[in-house]
């Protein structure tokens, strides 16, 4: 069984990924220049901006996967286990997208928390999926695991886009000052303008890597159960003829 | 006997067994429907003033709807499992889309009761007041609204009752996905009631927004049913 | 002769104990088996198996030639698994429960009461809620059920237990009616001299596997 979770190529996607940080780093706190507004808080962007992205693709890959492993014709767990490392991935960069976004608000609007609408729908996305998390850890044959979450994930599909258009449609009719989007306000200069899409790209490999070793740590879990499972098969046999 | 009669047949011995099985225990009446009546006089002490209770009423009617759903939800499964009643459903091959549309109209019927109960200690309570046309209006919500309520609710309690015992699951798989529904039923409820000078026709998109959640979740409770309860 | 139950070296898991650890088993049209052994030999496993309840993660199965490990649930309609549990109703009436197996499969109001007249359900009894039944009488309330709703293979655990003498001859009698009119009985026990009398055949479990 390997030892690690890792192959060259991983390896090599981590040190691009490692390098493209770094540079992100470089370009986001250094070489970009100051917001005229907003003053340096503007390079929260390049962190927010990328891991929300990232959020929103990890949940489009766990529902993809899930639809895959519902109407495949083999029902390979492989997909499962795919959505399930897509599904934690996204609620870690959700959660640092909401801590990021309520710094940023704390600075830029001098509060942690407005009700506007994408902030409350981000905040139902992150709980919702928090719940597909501990549906996963409801225990059960990998099977079972498996479809349990699937449905799931494929039901939070219909209910995501169903809780935001209510927040917006809640929001706007209460006709109250829509927080200006934030990233409206920027003037993006050509070097802010790399350096955040410097950093879509960086967090998109990054999280594509940590899918990769993720999912490889879960087949091994996978594997190890699978292996106990072998060994106690051999356990029940001699429980039998000790018994006879 | 044609598959839609059959399947139409069996939804209605499941909502039959689950009105009969109220009506024999009266659990909703006597435990479910005094809870949700002291958490309407728990929103009085913790608001205390008259004038907000009369402005935010139809929030908490729906808050406490939401709060003794899941009440009825847990209850509604556990007659299930107490004697492996569901199990030997799903044993016997009964349909499982069936189970499903039979128990989401018995948990409807339990919740428009409840809802009916919670809106007249509004009026009683927190001094609400109706116009006719209003109350045609909470009435319509309140269908709307539950059927919606019902079919979700149904559709995540079987997942948390087809994991044994996994009851603390329920509230935090339900609430989030339910907040359509709090948010459209509130808002048309509002209109109904008149707070804060709502006009009784700004109620009606918020129904057509709760229609399409019950449509949406009627139809796909059906089909996701039978995975999430299967072992 | 056809096998109604065909089972190949399955294997099946709860949660990660291996509750069938290969298990070959084959019964024919019209036999009452007896699956006999010590408690967690993984007799009820067995029965979950062949019921299409427990998946096999291993090994091959056929139930009236229906393949279990790609399409266990298309064998629930015509088997009868009677567990541990009843699968009654707590809160309804005899009556209430069996009225509503029969409305599940459409039966007719002549079959519920012969039904009810061969697990001796008189009146009175129709009438008691199900949680105040003795455990005996709760097994031959769900027993009714079974014959309301027509299953070709009765898979039974335990079903002697919590009946009394009279309710025990009554059983067996209608477990040999219910054979001779073409149904095929599995059963576990492990009160083996009240089930051999019975039988026809026994099987003795251990260990996950059948011996």
């Amino acid at each position: 069984m390997a030892s690690s979770t890792g192959t060259p190529a991983t390896r090599r996607l981590g040190v691009v990924v490692i390098a493209m940080l770094a540079t992100l780093a470089m370009c986001g706190l250094w070489f970009s220049s100051e917001d005229v507004v907003q003053g340096s808080t503007v390079r929260i962007m390049y962190v927010h901006v990328p891991s929300i992205w990232t959020a929103y693709i990890a949940f489009g890959v766990t529902a993809l996967c899930s639809a895959v492993y519902l109407t495949g014709k083999n029902r390979s767990l492989a997909w499962d286990r795919v959505a399930g490392a897509s599904g934690e991935i996204g609620v870690l960069f959700v959660a640092v997208s909401l801590v990021t976004g309520s710094m940023w608000g704390r600075l830029t609007w001098g509060t942690y928390w407005v009700w506007d609408a994408r902030l409350t729908s981000t905040a139902f996305l992150f709980i919702t999926y928090i719940g597909y998390l501990a549906v996963r850890r409801l225990g059960g044959t990998h099977r079972q695991r498996a479809r349990r979450s699937s449905v799931l994930a494929l039901l939070a599909v219909l209910e995501i886009p169903l809780v935001h258009f209510s927040v917006v449609v809640w929001r706007s009719l209460h006709q109250e000052a829509t927080v200006a989007n934030p990233n409206a306000k920027v003037e993006l200069d050509g070097l802010m303008l790399f350096s955040l899409f410097l950093g879509l790209f960086a967090f998109t490999l990054l999280f594509v890597w940590l899918v990769l070793h993720r999912q490889r740590t879960l087949m091994l879990e996978d594997a190890f159960a699978d292996r106990g499972l072998d060994a106690a098969i051999v356990a029940r046999h001699k429980e039998a003829e000790a018994s006879s | 006997m044609s598959a839609v009669r059959r399947r139409r047949a069996i939804a209605l011995a499941v909502a039959r067994k689950d009105l009969s099985i109220e009506w024999n225990s009266r659990v909703l009446v006597n435990q479910v429907a005094p809870f949700a009546s002291i958490i309407m006089v728990m929103f009085a002490f913790a608001l205390d003033n008259d004038g907000i209770l009369q402005r935010v009423a139809p929030g908490l009617v729906w808050l406490a709807t939401m709060f003794s759903m899941l009440v009825v939800i847990q209850r509604t499964f556990a007659v299930e499992s107490a004697d492996g009643a569901l199990d030997a459903l799903r044993v016997a091959g009964i349909d499982p889309g069936s189970i499903f549309v039979g128990k989401s109209m018995a948990l409807a019927v339990q919740l428009f009761a409840l809802e009916a109960l919670l809106v007249a200690m509004a009026v009683v309570l927190y001094g609400v007041e109706m116009s006719v046309l209003g109350l045609c209006e909470a009435i319509v919500t309140m269908v709307v609204a539950t059927i919606g309520l019902a079919c979700v609710g149904t559709l995540y309690g079987g997942l948390a009752a087809g994991a044994r015992g996994r009851e603390t699951l329920l509230p935090l798989l339900l609430l989030p996905v339910v907040a359509p529904v709090l948010i459209g039923a509130t808002r048309a409820t509002e209109a109904a009631f008149g707070s804060a000078g709502t006009a009784v026709s700004e109620g009606w998109p918020w129904i057509g927004l709760l229609a399409v959640f019950a449509v949406l979740f009627g139809a796909v409770g059906t089909v996701a049913f039978g995975p999430l309860i299967d072992e | 002769m056809d096998s109604v139950i065909e089972l190949k070296g399955v294997v099946a898991v709860l949660g990660n104990f291996p509750a069938l650890a290969g298990v070959d088993l084959s019964v024919e049209r019209g036999e009452i088996v007896l699956l006999q052994g010590p408690n967690g030999a993984g007799k009820t496993s067995i029965l979950r198996v062949c019921a299409g309840l427990m998946p096999i993660e291993r090994g091959s199965g056929h139930v009236l030639g229906i393949d279990l490990t790609t399409n266990r649930e298309a064998i629930r309609s015509r088997v009868g698994l009677l567990g541990h549990t009843n699968g009654l109703y707590l809160d309804l009436t005899v009556k209430q429960n069996i009225m509503f197996w029969a409305a599940t499969v459409n039966a007719t109001r002549a079959e519920v009461d012969a039904a009810m007249a061969t697990m001796r359900v008189d009146k009175r009894l129709a009438s008691v809620q199900a949680s105040q039944l003795s455990a005996g009488q709760r097994r031959r309330c769900a027993l009714a059920s079974l014959i309301v709703r027509r299953a070709e293979v009765w898979l039974l655990d335990e079903p002697h237990a919590g009946l009394d003498a009279q309710g025990r001859d009554e059983l067996d009698d209608l477990l040999r009616a219910a054979v001779s009119a073409g149904a095929t009985v599995m059963l576990a026990s492990h009160e083996s001299e009240r089930a051999t009398g019975l039988a026809t055949r026994i099987v003795t479990i251990d260990g996950g596997g059948a011996r």
